[in-house]
Parts: structure tokens; sequence; C-alpha cells
């Protein structure tokens, strides 16, 4: 890009960082806005049967953050590494899954 | 370092090679050769385990040490002959086959050979310091974690060691392929070969990390006195089982599915005919190894998971028949029609469908839950798995070794002495395992020492055991078949079989630089578009210019070394606290060749234009 010396394509870019920036800055700030909440809870002391599932969903939600808006994985060309994150998830849940199942329950 | 010259090379100079060698060509000679040693002596067990259940009641060996063989048998031909031979073929074919110069990372596919090598070394030594894992090859727990002696230690450190190998091999090829397609080369287009190489390495990168936690768990349990095995320390032993068929079961796909995509190569070279239903093949394999993921636990039906998780899992075995059948059907397809040559590799095609295909009843049969209290560690057990693995990785391997011999040599085995072979191993095989579904149905166990006369089993046995030698034999006559073929050393052309992928649009053995200029791919089977509609020759994508190629390495020999050394320091601290200074220096050894790899910069070397243009490194 250091060599296209192209005004509307330097605009174009420029924009483009600048959106991508605030997208990094909103994240940021909910990420905080979710660490905040979940401690909340605890000190709150809401009932662990509540307190313990939002929990974990707002850090599925925060890994999702994490890996979209800091690891670019919602640019171009990320696709195959998109497919084994989630074949890899998919088999540790699966284990996970039954080893609670059929092992400790 | 200039391979420029093609003149003889003293042994010496040849053996510094090979160990450090970072050709993809090169790596899969040496997997060859260490999981063909491997091989045999998997087989000297087993021929040991035939002659010990020929007769009944016998005592050619003592019954400890027919725990240690059958263990033995079944751990090495696995691990240590199945997986390298597999490798040994990605090796040397995938490369080529998707238009590359070298696999994406040429240090760790060297890494991951000598890994694989002194993990197996490892394990064999064990034979000679007082005893062999005697567990069984699945290592259960508690049996395991309570076997007295050193053996069980010796597999989990060998089995670690190697499996550290084979997950960096895995991971090797999944980038080669993704990233180093000739330009052309879609995935839709890749021979099946490449696909199911895919697919497996996948299997390799999510089924191993399993294998891995099992085995340091199991580590811990022996060795530093953790209690994950046992029920009496809160522990639980049942978790050793899962995690060892969560890698379990992919392992067999990963043996497996290779083979499947190098039957595909072949049945299409040799029936002159496009792969029937390409797309479909693909995926199947793909289904198959999702699927793959989701039947562990029909290892277990017995164990006691219950009703609801036995149906789950015997449901999700059968639907594995799906997919396997519409390879199956595919197959019979390609060959319909064509113009068959029986050549060699296709004699040991066409007899591993029906082979492979009596195995897979007998695997639908065992996915019924309930008749699998029935069935469970008999000798119908052993037969099934022998018939898929024999059935398909064996012969699957002879077939891809015949067909690749050129690309590893760039000489032919003979076709007479490779038919020669294939009789006696194809008969001796059907009479060793055949029988043995009846002899697991009138109520033989697996893994018994010795049976008792009179029991209708002594006949069966004996059958079993001529066998066994038929298959000897064949084996021999194969071994007789390359020493016969390397003496002779006639070469070859780069397409002896009238091929039609890419590996055969250059010379055999190729260059070691592959191709001189990557070749744009066209369509499938782009060497055969090219004959049809162009000149025969595979169009290249790119002027001549100089090849970039990676600099031999001794750092990955030297690194797997220093685990070996620490292994022994690991396995016999237990007896004395000093052996964990040899722990300590195998892993400076390891950390410390790691940390020179890290901070020197070895940036390769490259070829260049006016030496290849003069054909250097052509031979």
């Amino acid at each position: 890009m250091a060599k296209n010396t192209n005004s509307t394509s330097y605009e174009f870019y420029k924009q483009k960082n600048k959106e991508e920036m605030k997208y990094q800055l909103i994240t940021f700030a909910l990420m905080i806005i979710f660490t905040l909440v979940s401690f909340g809870m605890v000190i709150a002391e809401y009932n662990p049967m509540f307190t313990i599932p939002v929990i974990i969903l707002l850090a599925c939600v925060q890994v999702g953050f994490q890996l979209y808006y800091f690891m670019h994985m919602s640019h171009k060309g990320h696709g195959l590494p998109a497919l084994f994150l989630y074949s890899g998830v998919f088999v540790a849940l699966l284990t996970v899954l039954a080893m609670v199942t059929i092992v400790w329950w | 370092m200039s391979t420029a010259t093609a003149q003889k090379k003293g042994f010496g100079a040849t053996l510094w090679d090979y160990l450090t060698t970072v050709d993809h060509k090169k790596i899969a000679i040496l997997y060859l050769v260490a999981g063909g040693i491997f091989f045999l002596a998997g087989g000297l067990e087993a021929m040991l385990i035939r002659i010990q259940l020929a007769v009944p009641d016998n005592d050619f060996v003592s019954a400890g040490l027919y725990n240690q063989l059958i263990t033995m048998h079944g751990t090495t031909m696995i691990f240590l002959a199945a997986m390298p031979l597999i490798f040994a073929l990605m090796n040397i074919a995938v490369p080529l086959q998707i238009g590359a110069r070298d696999v994406a990372f040429p240090f760790l596919n060297s890494l991951g050979f000598w890994l694989f090598f002194f993990g197996g070394v490892l394990l064999n030594v064990s034979w000679f310091t007082g005893g062999a894992p005697d567990a069984g090859w699945t290592a259960y727990a508690p049996l395991s974690t309570t076997s007295p002696g050193h053996g069980v230690d010796y597999y989990v450190m060998g089995l670690q060691i190697s499996g550290a190998g084979t997950l960096i091999g895995g991971i090797n090829f999944l980038v080669t392929i993704v990233n180093m397609r000739a330009p052309g080369m879609t995935y839709m287009r890749m021979p099946l070969f490449t696909w199911t190489a895919f697919v497996t390495s996948v299997l390799i990168l999510f089924a191993f990390p399993a294998l891995t936690v099992g085995l340091f768990l199991m580590m811990f349990d022996r060795m530093f006195g953790a209690n994950f095995f046992d029920p009496q320390m809160g522990g639980n032993h049942v978790i050793w089982e899962h995690l060892f068929w969560i890698f379990g079961h992919p392992e067999v796909y990963i043996l497996v599915l290779p083979i499947f995509g190098l039957f595909s190569d072949i049945i299409s070279t040799f029936s002159k005919k496009r792969l029937f239903g390409y797309s479909a093949m693909v995926f199947a394999v793909v289904l198959i190894g999702f699927l793959g993921f989701m039947v562990w636990a029909h290892h277990m039906f017995t164990t006691g998971l219950g009703p609801v998780a036995n149906s789950i899992f015997a449901i999700a075995t059968m639907a594995i028949a799906v997919p396997t059948g519409i390879k199956i059907f595919n197959w019979i397809f390609t060959m319909w029609g064509g113009s068959i040559r029986m050549t060699t590799p296709m004699l040991w095609t066409v007899a591993f469908i029906p082979s492979f295909t009596l195995g897979g009843f007998g695997g639908v049969m065992l996915a019924a839950a309930a008749a699998d209290y029935q069935y469970h560690d008999t000798y119908f057990v052993v037969a099934h798995f022998h018939y898929v693995i024999v059935g398909g990785v064996v012969f699957g391997v002879f077939a891809g070794l015949h067909y690749w011999w050129p690309k590893f040599f760039g000489t032919m085995l003979s076709e007479k002495l490779g038919k020669l072979a294939f009789w006696p191993f194809f008969i001796g095989f059907h009479l060793t395992f055949f029988i043995q579904h009846f002899l697991g149905l009138m109520g033989m166990p697996r893994r018994y020492w010795k049976f008792l006369p009179n029991q209708d089993l002594d006949l069966g046995n004996l059958v079993s055991t001529i066998g066994a030698f038929l298959m000897a034999i064949g084996a021999v006559i194969f071994l007789i078949n390359v020493i016969v073929t390397s003496v002779k050393g006639e070469k070859v052309s780069g397409d002896p079989w009238d091929g039609r992928t890419l590996e055969w649009s250059i010379p055999s053995p190729p260059p070691f630089y592959n191709f001189t200029q990557t070749p744009l791919v066209r369509g499938l089977d782009p060497l055969w578009i090219e004959k049809r509609q162009g000149n025969g020759k595979m169009t290249p994508a790119e002027p001549l210019g100089d090849i970039h190629m990676p600099n031999n390495s001794f750092i990955p020999f030297v690194m797997s070394l220093g685990l070996f050394i620490a292994g022994f320091g690991f396995i016999y601290q237990v007896d004395d606290k000093n052996w964990l200074i040899v722990g300590i220096a195998g892993m400076l050894i390891t950390l410390g060749s790691m940390f020179v790899r890290s901070v020197k910069d070895d940036l390769g070397y490259h070829i260049h234009k006016e030496d290849l243009e003069k054909g250097a490194g052509s031979e």
C-alpha cells in the first residue's frame, strides 16, 4: 500500500482502518463491561445457578470478540482457520460432553 | 552445499545425507525402511503367536512372554509399521501430486520422522531390558497401571515420543496441501490420494492430542505417584478407555483413508477412466472423517455405559457404513467398462475390495450393541480388525509401493515376482483370519495364552497358523523382489504406468527440486488432460527461474535423540532418583538444539537458473 499513491484508494483504506478502529474500541469497551458485570454478579451474591451460566455465556461472547475483532478472523481468507477452529471446538466439546454424561454423572 | 554434481558418493556420505536430509522423497525412503523393519518385527511376533496357538495346550512360549508378544505385535503394527508406511506414501506422493517442490516445513518433516524413529526404538529396547509392555496394545487401566516391571513405562514413553512425531507430520501435510498447490490445482481437482492425506492429517491433528493427554496421565500414574486411574484414590479407570478410544477410533481411519485414496488413484489409472463420482468420493472421505469422531464408545459397549449411550454409539457406527458403501460402489463403477490392466498394484486393489467389505460386514455386526456382548473380546473381534487393517492397509501399502516404486527409487518392482508374492499372501490372509470369525463365535477369547484340546478349536487354530505361514511366504517373496529389483537397477521412464496425475509428469526418481517449473493445472487428472488435449507435457505456470531450497540439518536427529535419552531417565527414576540426571541431560540436549535452531538463521540456498538449464540434479 505504501507504493500506492492513488488518493482514492488511500482515502478508501483510511476510511476502512478508521471503521475497524471503531469496532475494536467498541468491542474493547464491551469486554470490559462484560468483565465488570461478571464481577458484579459474584459480589452481589446472586444465585449461583443464575450467575454461572451467565458468566459462561459472557465468556463465550468475549472469545468471539477476541477472535473476530482482535485476531482478524472476520477478514477475508480466514475461512479455513475458522473451519479448523470450529472442528477442534466440536471435537473438544464432544469429549467433554461424553466425560460429563457417561463417566462422571 | 551443491548437489548439482551427480557423482557416486561413499557410504559415509550417503549415511550423513540421510541423517540430515530435509527432502521429502528421502524422508519417504527413511519412513519406508524404518516402517518396513518394524513391520518385519511385528510380523515375527505374529508368527510366534500363531506357533503358540497352532496346537492346543502348547508350551512354545511362556504366558508372560505371550502377553508381551500380543502387546508388542499390536503396538508395533499400528504405531511403528502402518503409520510410517502411510507416511512414506504420503511423503513420496503428496508434494508431487499437488505440484509442490517440497512440503511446507521440510525441517519439521525430518523432525517428525526422527521422533517417530526414536520412539519406536525406545519401545523395542524394552525387549532387552527385562520385558516388553504386557498390558495389551490398548493398555487398559488398572492392568497397565499395576503391571510390574518397566514394560508399560516403555510403552508410555515410546508412544509419547513417536506420537509427537506423527502430530508434527500431520500438521505439516495440512499446511502443505492448503498452501502449496500448483496454480490451477483447486481443492476439487486434487487427486483422491491427496484429498485423503488431507483428511487423515485433520484426523491426526484432532485425535492425537487425546492420546497425548491419556499417556501423560498414565505416565504420572506410573512414574510420579498420581492417581488419575485409581478408583480407590478418587480416580476413574474408565477415563483411560475413553481417552484411548477417542484417539484410537480416528486412528483406524487415519490408517485406512490414505489407502482409500491410493486405491482410487490406482483404479482410475489402470481402468483408463476418470474416477466415477469424484465429488461423491471426496464427500464420503470427509464424512467418514467427521463420523469417525463420534463412534469411539463402540469399543466399550460392555464397559457399562448404559443403554442410551450404547444405542447412540451403535447407530453412529452403522452410519459409517453409508459413506464407505459409496466408496466401494464408486470403485466398482470406475472399473465398470474401463480398459482394465491387471498389474500388481491393480491386483492388490481388486483383492482389497471384497476383503475390506468382509471386514466391514463384521464391523456392522459388532456395532449392534446388544449382539456385541456375545462377540466382545473374542476372536471375532480379532478377525474383524485384521480384515480391515490387513485387507485394507497392508494390501494398500503393497499396492502403493508397487505403484510408486519408480518415484521412490527410479526402478520398477518385478511384475512377475509381485504377483507371485500376492497369491500366497492373499490366500494366507483369508485362511488365517476368516476362520477366526468362527473361532470367536464358538467362544474362543482373544489374548489367551493357550486353549484346551477337544473343544472344537483345534482344527480352526491349525488352519489359522498355516495361513499365517503363507502370509510370511508372500512377504518374503516381496522382499526378494525388492532385492532383485535394486540389484538389477534398471531405470524406468518418468511415466511407466501411463499415469494421470502430476507425479508422472516428472522423471523417476524426480530431481531433488521436483519441478523445474511449477506446472499449470487445467483440471482433474492434469497429466491425462495434457495427454488427450495437449502435447502430453504439463504447461509451465512460471518462467524458468532460481529455485529456493532448504539446507540439510542434523538438528532434528539430535533433538529426537535428546528425548530418547530423557525417556530412559524418566523410566528408571522410579527405581533410583539419580536417573533423573539422565532425564534432565536428555531434555537439555533437546532444548539446546531447539535453542540453536531458533537463534541460527538458516535461509537455505538457491539453485541458479543457469545450472537448471544445464540439467542440475536430474542425475
